[in-house]
């Protein structure tokens, strides 16, 4: 069962109750996987908030946490876009060492990687950007040699590409407790389980 | 009538504990398993208001199990109730042992005044916290006008889908607290009520022509058949096609064993032919069923000649252990209804002489078909049980080797006959969950199948048989030895037996200071008479059967190793000498 891991990302929509992230965590941690970034926010519909979770594991390991994260109560729906096209960004805010001398570098590289600075302090500065994972990544690359003080990242949020819209079940608005229709993990290559236009799936 | 009335009663005012119990009435709950404390005093208190009957237990987790045997044996939601803290924790592993079988019960537990939750006050635990992992889900009740709703959609989602327990946690000044009363108002959301996806038409054509065109298959069949009441489909798809039935231990009674189409029980104390045919087999139909590890063996060689399609309605449990060719999620009689038309009538005689040949070197193996040796086996304690009920008892058994033994020669014929703990494997479970099917089916004659060893786990809930006046037959099977242990140290440990060597109380002394008659058999030719004895006695009886200290269990394959490597039983058979 040695499957190659890569990072997967899971796009959730969950009743905003106390407990619903507990109840998700639960089932990464007993299963040993770990979670690389987590965000949750609020969404376009009262009471339902949004989760991005991003775990490192193999497609096997994929397919059934996104399976058993369908059958919690409080989960509205779930969708695996690891293979989706879709726009991912994450914001770092990162404080540097910068002495007199390195600011006009600094500054230089701001520029470039079309951040911003934030914060301006006699011998450090914050600065802040956003964007894709690996834009973070090859600023922080940069910036490393002039020593980096604190970095705080806010996790990926995910969104698909183009018109489709959320995996929201319809209606869901309106009710404070909506789970009248569910919508699950969309079931490719050989895991198509099941026929494509379940009712209420993207 | 309580719903007619409903809809014409005005809302009455009524307490977070009144309105638990008017829920439970209404919800058709007749019995609930409890046992009061601190935190549910309210609860009690408004018990004597309320027509439901309560159980009084010696140990919550008797009190889970009850709910689960109880589950169980009827097919309707067990209840559960118990206070907070230890109350709470004590029901932990009865909780669990439902998950994994699937087994729909609501706990309700009291819990702390809501304005101290989290301050560790006296008996408090976070147990919707504890039982995240091992319920379907579970709510913290902090208001009385949450308790119907909250209850309403305990039971809806404890019975939907792929069953399973939920707690509901309730605190004091919830129970206390007023509002008004509104049946109507707290119906639960329509949480997926019917399976929400349903194999596609081309799905089911994929899976009939694999049918159709296999020559050696064999259909294996799972809990999930009863819980589905898909019996007569199965039944229906295996005399269609000609299709050889393998059974898990769960599966036991969703076809009948005397059925010419019935393999027996397959996996690590299957039956040596059975682990053959799914080995030689080309098609694998599972119905409603998760090749748990115990039923694969080693899961790169399991079955790998053939096909399989897997019908489920857990969409987790697809390509977990086993990758399946045709998956399909539903429903499993609803699944099968659809099938069955596309299915061809067959015959597969060359198949079956295969499976036949196999099954002739078990049969002198067979320790039914060994000289009388004197010795008492406890395959013949189960084999002459089911002979003297006809097959047609509850039988409620623990875990270990009589249990296996029991799979083996106690032979189902109906759905929810067997009740046993399967996936958690739960010694202690056996007395308490036959005191649940007792109060589920009153007219049945249940027998609990108990080891020396898990008898005493909960053998306290005798009491509770006495105090109930229950008719529970109880027959243990007595080796000295937790047995199925001292098997697998005396397998795979050289026989180096530590911590099994067990000491017992006299067990007929012990149930005669619960005024239960007892009797003890040490010889064959004694077992019919006192079976018969217990059986005709109008109340509970217990028998203390001093059976052969070091049989084992066979067939047995290792765990984790390939299903066709079975250790089968020495022929003829060498004894061991005995301590006297």
């Amino acid at each position: 069962m040695t499957e190659r891991e890569k990072p997967h990302t899971f796009v959730l929509y969950v009743e905003n109750k106390p407990g619903v992230l507990n109840r998700i965590s639960s089932l990464f941690r007993r299963r040993g996987y770990n979670i690389e970034s987590l965000t949750v926010g609020h969404t376009e519909r009262p009471n339902i908030s949004r989760m991005t979770i991003v775990s490192s594991i193999g497609e096997g390991a994929a397919h059934r946490v996104e399976a058993n994260i369908y059958k919690l109560v409080n989960v509205l729906s779930v969708e695996d876009v690891t293979h989706a096209t879709t726009i991912s960004r994450s914001l770092a805010l990162i404080k540097v060492d910068a002495p007199e001398e390195s600011r006009h570098r600094l500054m230089e590289i701001v520029r470039v990687f079309r951040a911003r600075v934030v914060d301006l302090a006699p011998r450090s500065l914050i600065i802040e950007i956003t964007g894709a994972e690996d834009k973070i990544h090859a600023l922080v690359d940069v910036l490393r040699p002039f020593g980096i003080l604190e970095m705080v990242r806010t996790g990926q949020v995910v969104m698909r590409r183009g018109v489709q819209e959320s995996s929201l079940p319809k209606g869901a608005q309106d009710d404070p407790r909506p789970s009248q229709q569910k919508t699950g993990p969309e079931l490719t290559g050989a895991d198509a389980l099941v026929e494509a236009e379940h009712p209420g799936s993207v | 009538m309580n719903e007619q009335s409903s809809h014409n009663a005005a809302p009455r005012k009524l307490t977070g504990a009144e309105i638990i119990w008017e829920c439970l009435e209404r919800l058709g709950v007749e019995h609930v398993f409890g046992y009061p404390g601190g935190a549910i005093l309210p609860t009690y208190d408004a018990l004597t208001r309320s027509r439901v009957h309560h159980v009084l237990v010696r140990h919550e987790q008797g009190a889970t199990h009850m709910a689960d045997g109880y589950a169980r044996a009827s097919g309707r939601v067990g209840v559960a109730l118990a206070t907070s803290g230890p109350g709470a924790t004590n029901m932990v592993t009865g909780i669990a042992t439902a998950m994994m079988d699937s087994s729909p019960i609501v706990c309700i537990t009291g819990q702390v005044g809501s304005t101290v939750l989290g301050s560790d006050a006296f008996q408090e635990t976070d147990i919707t916290g504890i039982t995240i992992p091992i319920t379907k889900h579970n709510y913290l009740v902090t208001r009385a006008d949450e308790v119907a709703s909250s209850l309403r959609e305990a039971f809806q989602i404890a019975a939907s889908d792929r069953p399973g327990p939920v707690l509901v946690d309730i605190t004091k000044d919830a129970q206390l607290g007023i509002c008004e009363f509104d049946w109507d108002a707290a119906a639960p959301r329509a949480h997926r009520q019917v399976p929400d996806f349903f194999p596609a038409p081309a799905k089911l054509d994929e899976a009939a022509a694999l049918i159709n065109e296999s020559q050696r298959p064999v259909i294996l069949a799972g809990h999930g058949i009863i819980l589905s009441g898909a019996g007569e489909e199965v039944r229906r798809l295996a005399e269609t096609a000609d299709i050889p039935v393998a059974l898990t231990l769960l599966g036991l009674g969703a076809f009948p064993a005397s059925h010419p189409l019935n393999l027996g029980m397959m996996g690590m104390h299957g039956e040596a032919w059975v682990n053959q045919a799914i080995q030689e087999s080309d098609l694998l139909i599972a119905l409603g069923m998760r090749f748990d590890d115990r039923v694969t063996g080693k899961l790169n060689t399991y079955a790998q000649k053939a096909k399989k399609i897997h019908v489920e309605i857990d969409r987790a449990e697809i390509n977990k252990n086993v990758h399946v060719d045709v998956p399909l999620i539903g429903d499993l009689r609803e699944v099968l209804l659809r099938l069955l038309p596309l299915v061809k009538p067959n015959r597969h005689s060359e198949w079956w002489s295969q499976v036949h040949v196999s099954k002739k070197d078990s049969a002198v193996r067979d320790i039914q078909n060994l000289p009388d040796s004197g010795h008492l086996y406890a395959a013949h304690v189960i084999n002459d049980l089911w002979r003297e009920t006809k097959g047609d008892a509850v039988i409620v058994t623990d875990v270990g080797q009589h249990q296996m033994w029991e799979a083996q020669y106690y032979h189902h014929e109906k759905p929810r006959s067997l009740i046993t703990s399967g996936g958690l494997g739960t010694m202690g479970f056996a007395l308490p969950a036959a005191i649940g099917a007792k109060f589920a089916r009153p007219d049945s004659e249940v027998w609990v199948v108990v080891g020396d060893g898990g008898f005493q786990m909960t053998m306290a809930e005798l009491a509770t048989i006495v105090q109930e006046k229950l008719n529970v037959k109880i027959a243990i099977i007595n080796n000295g030895f937790l047995g199925m242990v001292r098997q697998w140290q005396e397998f795979f440990y050289e026989g180096r037996y530590a911590g099994t060597p067990l000491l017992s109380p006299d067990f007929v002394k012990l149930a005669d200071a619960y005024g239960i008659p007892g009797l003890m058999v040490t010889q064959r030719s004694q077992v019919v008479p006192a079976l018969n004895t217990s059986r005709f006695h109008a109340g509970p009886a217990l028998i203390d059967f001093r059976v052969e200290q070091e049989d084992s269990v066979y067939p047995m394959v290792p765990a984790g190793a390939d299903l066709q490597a079975m250790i089968r039983r020495p022929t003829p058979l060498v004894e061991r000498p005995t301590d006297d």
